[in-house]
């Protein structure tokens, strides 16, 4: 069943108008040549393909409960490989960032490293590698900061990790930007 | 020739791709070409704003290269990072191609008091600029210590060839840019099939058994060609393969060792410089072994002075200490 958007409009045109960009999804022929480029494939609930196909068949409960978009590892494989020039990569984005609002995607393990990282950038105005992973495996994965805690000395001998974060001159201009910025996206938001 | 230079947050100091950036450095200098470091730049937002937000994502950019119309009138941008490059150059294309995105994030850019013209700005991996502006010859000319006898496997990952924005810079699918620069250098570029297929990126936080398939299949490409070491031209790409491989291997109970190094370290190397100079010595997988078959002596790493314990700021978010931080 097609399931649309609070506000009337269709999960093809809400799509649409949340991707920068024309991303051209009117024209997909269902070739299926993005999701037999995907290396992320097998551990999809749906390929590329029929992530697309559901799109423009409305349904968006399905769409955004899928995994797909957030096993996407970003190679651009299916947007180089596309004959139809659809932007595939673009619409991953759009649904991972749709499946957040909408709080229909229930693992919420990449979702929270996203909010993680973008935490230290809102702060700092710099990303800063040893708190985001180890703030983010904490809350994941308590065991797995045994596991790369190797790999953490390893960095650390070799001068490879900072301890302390930097931030940036301009952190109050930044901060004042991207809280623009989030208001003006709500606008395009159901 | 001048450029303005976009760093990213893997190339500071301290951080994962350090000597990156410090081998980038030692070469350009060689190769005349100056870097002017764009002012107070941030973060590029990696994968990660775009996945919350698009019109944060895009004014967090744009910021950067609204910073980098003030950098002494320079034109072009270079960034090290495939991930930075791949942001900048597709932000100031769809700003260019999507009115209504630039009037928005222009609106948000002027909060901070700043502005920026779509195109105004053309954004440059290094890659492209070493073999494109400088070319192979002024290269060739530089080489003194020819990497005879080593044999590379050239690796350049997703986005410095994918999906080019401001238009092909080399093959999407079979790359030959690097390959040419390193046979340039004296080096045995072999076989490598899997050399545009995808590092992963940001999987290892999110499900180890995805992150370390794509990660085997690239060691063991390199490995199956008897590479001695791969060469990388992103940040990204060298912290997967190079920091994860240990986890890769005991998780796949495997024993690959193959070092990974980064094509301006390779560079530095013909050039005759030394290994120090050029942040070799920081990889996980030792290069050592790899480099002596070149006569390159790699000096043990000083492990740098711990940083005191001190009482953390109230705003600081909650850390957990590395085990060697944990003494008295
Ligand atoms: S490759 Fe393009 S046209 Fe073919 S199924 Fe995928 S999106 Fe549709
Ligand atoms: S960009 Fe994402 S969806 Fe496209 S081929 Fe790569 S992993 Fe698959």
């Amino acid at each position: 069943m097609p399931t649309t958007a609070a506000d009337g409009r269709t999960f093809f045109d809400e799509v649409i108008a949340a991707t920068p960009g024309d991303p051209h999804l009117d024209r997909c022929l269902q070739c299926g040549t993005c999701g037999g480029s995907c290396p992320s494939g097998p551990d999809m609930d749906h390929t590329p393909r029929a992530l697309i196909g559901m799109i423009r068949a409305g349904m968006r409960d399905q769409a955004l409960r899928s995994n797909t978009p957030w096993f996407c590892v970003s190679c651009y494989y299916c947007m180089v490989r596309c004959p139809q020039d659809i932007h595939v990569t673009d619409i991953m984005y759009t649904l991972k960032r749709m499946s957040v609002k909408s709080k229909l995607y229930d693992d919420s393990t990449a979702p929270d490293f996203s909010k993680t990282f973008i935490n230290w950038v809102e702060n700092y105005g710099r990303a800063f590698e040893l708190g985001l992973m180890s703030q983010h495996l904490l809350r994941h994965n308590p065991f797995g900061v045994f596991k790369i805690a190797n790999m953490g000395v390893g960095m650390v001998t070799k001068g490879r990790i900072s301890f302390t974060p930097k931030r940036i001159k301009g952190i109050d201009g930044l901060q004042a930007i991207l809280a623009k910025a989030k208001e003006l996206e709500a606008q395009y938001e159901v | 020739m001048k450029y303005s230079y976009f760093p990213g947050c893997s190339l500071e100091r301290g951080a994962a791709a350090y000597p990156y950036h410090q081998s980038a450095h030692v070469i350009a200098q060689k190769l005349d070409l100056e870097f002017v470091e764009v002012e107070d730049w941030n973060c590029c937002g990696a994968t990660e704003y775009i996945a919350l937000n698009r019109m944060a994502a895009y004014a967090l950019i744009a910021r950067n290269l609204a910073q980098a119309t003030k950098n002494d009138g320079l034109k072009e941008m270079v960034a090290p990072c495939s991930a930075c490059y791949l942001n900048l150059s597709k932000a100031d294309k769809y700003l260019a191609e999507d009115a209504a995105l630039a009037a928005n994030v222009n609106t948000a850019l002027a909060e901070g008091g700043l502005s920026y013209k779509p195109g105004s700005i053309k954004v440059r991996h290094l890659l492209d600029v070493i073999v494109n502006d400088v070319g192979y010859d002024r290269v060739t000319f530089h080489v003194t210590k020819p990497l005879k006898g080593l044999r590379v496997a050239p690796y350049y990952g997703c986005l410095v060839g994918r999906p080019a924005f401001y238009g092909q810079v080399d093959d999407p699918e079979y790359p030959v840019t690097l390959d040419k620069l390193l046979k340039t250098l004296g080096a045995e570029v072999v076989d490598y099939p899997m050399k545009a297929h995808c590092c992963g990126g940001h999987m290892t936080q999110i499900s180890e058994g995805v992150a370390f398939e794509l990660i085997r299949r690239l060691v063991k490409g390199a490995a199956d060609y008897q590479a001695d070491l791969i060469v990388t031209v992103c940040p990204m790409c060298q912290l997967n393969l190079d920091a994860f491989q240990g986890g890769m291997n005991r998780y796949f109970k495997t024993n690959y060792r193959v070092p990974v190094l980064y094509f301006t370290q390779m560079m530095g190397l013909a050039f005759g410089y030394d290994a120090v100079d050029l942040g070799i010595g920081a990889e996980l997988v030792d290069a050592r072994a790899a480099l002596a078959r070149i006569g390159v002596e790699v000096p043990q790493v000083e492990p740098p002075a711990p940083p005191r314990q001190t009482r953390r700021s109230k705003e600081a978010l909650p850390m957990p200490a590395m085990p060697h931080e944990v003494s008295k």
